[in-house]
């Protein structure tokens, strides 16, 4: 973004800008000639497919935004006036619904892909830490748009989500009184909800450049995980990166149509074309999938936390799940700190990929017991039942320890297997079959 | 077989087994919710699939069903007149059907309230003028809405075909409250509405048997194009963006080959 040396254009318009503002130099080294590690694989497609989603989101979401109100007597009505009056209204919000679900599915993999091949690592500290906070926004910008249409689970949903935050020791209950904007989920709660959501993915498109000005800085990782050392390594960006990232954009984008026109509520909850009823709760309250291992972790803790056999405790069970829920995502952004190995790619960290598949499981577990009720029973162990809880628990537990234990003694203990010299070199192993898709 | 491919097929396994417990996550249309026994029964309609459509004779069927039993109690606020030129029906039809109703307009220049024949535009009438009414006149409960009657239900269209069709005498030792009723289909298998049902009860024109298996798949079919009408529109036009993409998907993979060959 500085005005270093430049390379003149031949497009005499081109040149004109360029020489006041060297906007077309910026993008031309950015992502024209940035050199880039030549061994991708389609894992470093998300970073670009998050992209796209995030800017649909936007652009379907301001649409939506002009056929709305934020009124409890309403909002309901104007989402069912947008489905079948609006122009291709319905199109419109099965995207933006769907494309809440594709969204995040896209930043999971992508969150993924960053932990298998230690893309968190010196010197992508910060890049990795900009990166859960984008994930934190979208949660909380995900979480208040589920509240807008106004619905029964939108409505149950948010007062649970809030009444979380009375487990704030001393001033909780203020604040959530705060938050709601009265004593109850109500009319103000939704309008100020409608106000962030809207304002929230900005917020957002603000840290998504700092994390891709970050990672301009250092570079990208690759799966060896060995640094580029000479131009043998990469590739020019374009256009190499702007030919593949299209074509797995547009792969996925065919999943995400298929969703978005032949089953654009099989990701939702029936519940919440039903509307907001404050006199009735539903059987279930669950929330969107993408929820549902923090929700789990939420739930796990259901006892509370004290010294044993004496009567001292030190904080109760709902403040244990809700650290416990925070402190899920906490320990992400620690990653960098909590694992010192050199290596970075698990590719040659055979213990270090063994303990992450089990944590990637243990997520995906989490999540079916999220949506699946509290204690539902499982099976008989002589007298003892064996519930969902017991097994949230239990994968609580390793979540935790996994970042808290297995990471900081493999960053002592793992032996790596023996790599590869320079990305060339692994990108050559692979070649005479000595390797490792992965 | 060396180490790393013994890896490679665990990885893949793994793979697999996350694959399968999302898979078990989906929601499952017929998977009971709670413990209470609750059938749904999976009938055969129509509108299923990536290429399925409505078809018009049942939605006619449905209509009346609705307009000659259903509507008695539960409003329909959300599905206007002139939505019914979907179901096949001329602009004359739907002017004769708008006006059966009278409803309550106004105010007028003078100030007043006044009653007019139903139009096009107009919204389907509800049966009462507020929930309070509704209620009263039903035991307390409140009748719901049908406008997305099967898109707020798990099950859809079966869960409708089940309710009307689940009625049955309570199991030994079962009791049913004073203006209860036992349905197989119901969450609880207890239900406030008397079964609305009855073969022969609605006259049909076309021939098609008047039974109640075949009044509920009318009905049903008619509730899920009154909860989703743009299904038929959402779905060819699905078609045709799904196929787009995956040719354009592979064309952008040759270009992708092609752009990569001489690399390595």
């Amino acid at each position: 973004m500085s005005a270093g040396p430049r390379t003149p254009f031949e497009n005499p318009v081109v040149e004109w800008v360029d020489q006041r503002l060297p906007i077309f130099t910026m993008i031309n080294k950015e992502y024209g000639v940035f050199p880039t590690p030549k061994n991708f694989n389609y894992f470093w497609n998300f970073g670009a497919i998050a992209m796209f989603m995030l800017v649909t989101m936007i652009v379907t979401g301001i649409t939506l935004a002009m056929h709305y109100a934020a009124d409890t007597t309403v909002a309901f009505d104007k989402v069912e006036h947008i489905m079948r009056d609006v122009n291709y209204g319905w199109l419109l919000r099965y995207i933006h619904m769907n494309g809440a679900s594709f969204f995040f599915i896209a930043v999971f993999v992508h969150i993924f892909r960053g932990m298998y091949y230690g893309s968190y690592k010196a010197p992508r500290e910060l890049l990795w830490i900009f990166g859960v906070i984008i994930f934190l926004l979208m949660m909380a910008t995900a979480f208040m748009g589920y509240v807008l249409p106004w619905g029964q689970m939108s409505f149950w949903g948010a007062t649970v989500i809030t009444n979380l935050f009375s487990a704030i020791p001393v001033v909780g209950t203020t604040i959530v009184e705060w938050l709601w904007g009265g004593f109850s989920v109500d009319n103000p709660t939704l309008n100020r909800f409608f106000a962030l959501h809207y304002l929230l993915p900005f917020v957002i498109v603000g840290v998504v450049f700092l994390h891709v000005w970050a990672l301009h800085v250092t570079g990208s990782n690759n799966p060896s995980g060995i640094e580029p050392k000479t131009e043998k390594d990469t590739l020019p960006f374009h256009p190499y990166y702007t030919m593949k990232d299209s074509f797995g954009l547009v792969v996925f984008i065919t999943i995400y149509a298929v969703f978005v026109f032949f089953m654009p509520n099989a990701l939702g909850h029936p519940d919440n074309y039903t509307p907001a009823n404050p006199m009735v709760t539903p059987a279930h309250i669950v929330p969107e999938w993408y929820f549902l291992p923090f929700y789990a972790i939420l739930r796990a803790i259901n006892f509370d936390v004290g010294i044993p056999f004496t009567d001292i405790v030190f904080f109760e069970a709902k403040l244990g799940g809700v650290l416990a829920m925070f402190g899920s995502i906490v320990l992400v952004a620690l990653m960098p700190f909590l694992d010192k190995h050199p290596v970075r790619s698990a590719r040659y960290r055979p213990k270090y990929r063994i303990a992450l598949l089990l944590f990637v499981l243990s997520v995906f577990v989490l999540g079916k017991i999220g949506g699946m009720p509290a204690d539902a029973p499982l099976m008989h162990i002589g007298s003892f039942l064996l519930t969902t809880t017991h097994i949230a628990q239990l994968l609580t537990l390793y979540y935790f320890a996994f970042f808290l234990v297995i990471l900081p003694y493999l960053s002592k203990r793992e032996k790596a297997l023996p790599m590869p010299e320079s990305i060339n070199d692994a990108v050559l192993q692979c070649k005479s079959g000595k390797c490792c898709e992965a | 077989m060396n180490k790393t491919m013994e890896k490679n097929s665990m990885f893949k396994k793994l793979i697999l087994t996350s694959a399968a417990v999302m898979a078990l996550s989906v929601p499952s249309a017929h998977a009971a919710e709670s413990a209470g026994v609750h059938e749904i029964v999976d009938v055969p309609f129509s509108f299923e699939g990536p290429l399925g459509t409505y078809d018009k004779a049942s939605l006619q069927r449905g209509l009346m069903v609705y307009r000659q039993v259903c509507a008695g109690c539960h409003s329909l606020k959300r599905v206007a007149y002139r939505n019914l030129e979907d179901l096949g029906y001329s602009p004359e039809q739907i002017k004769t059907i708008a006006g059966d109703v009278t409803v309550m307009d106004g105010p007028n220049d003078e100030g007043e309230m006044f009653e007019r024949p139903g139009r096009p535009s107009d919204r389907f009438k509800s049966p009462f003028v507020n929930d309070k009414a509704a209620a009263s006149a039903n035991g307390g409960a409140i009748p719901p809405d049908l406008s997305l009657i099967t898109k707020a239900r798990h099950g859809g269209a079966d869960y409708v075909y089940s309710i009307l069709t689940g009625y049955a005498e309570a199991p030994h030792g079962v009791v049913i409250a004073e203006g209860k009723h036992y349905n197989k289909a119901m969450d609880g298998n207890v239900i406030a509405m008397a079964p609305p049902l009855s073969d022969g009860a609605i006259a049909y024109e076309d021939g098609t048997p008047q039974i109640v298996s075949q009044y509920a798949k009318d009905v049903a079919t008619f509730l899920t194009w009154a909860a989703e009408p743009e299904m038929e529109h959402r779905k060819q036009m699905g078609v045709k963006v799904v196929l787009f993409l995956s040719i354009f998907a592979v064309v952008m993979y040759a270009v992708k080959r092609q752009i990569w060959k001489k690399v390595h």
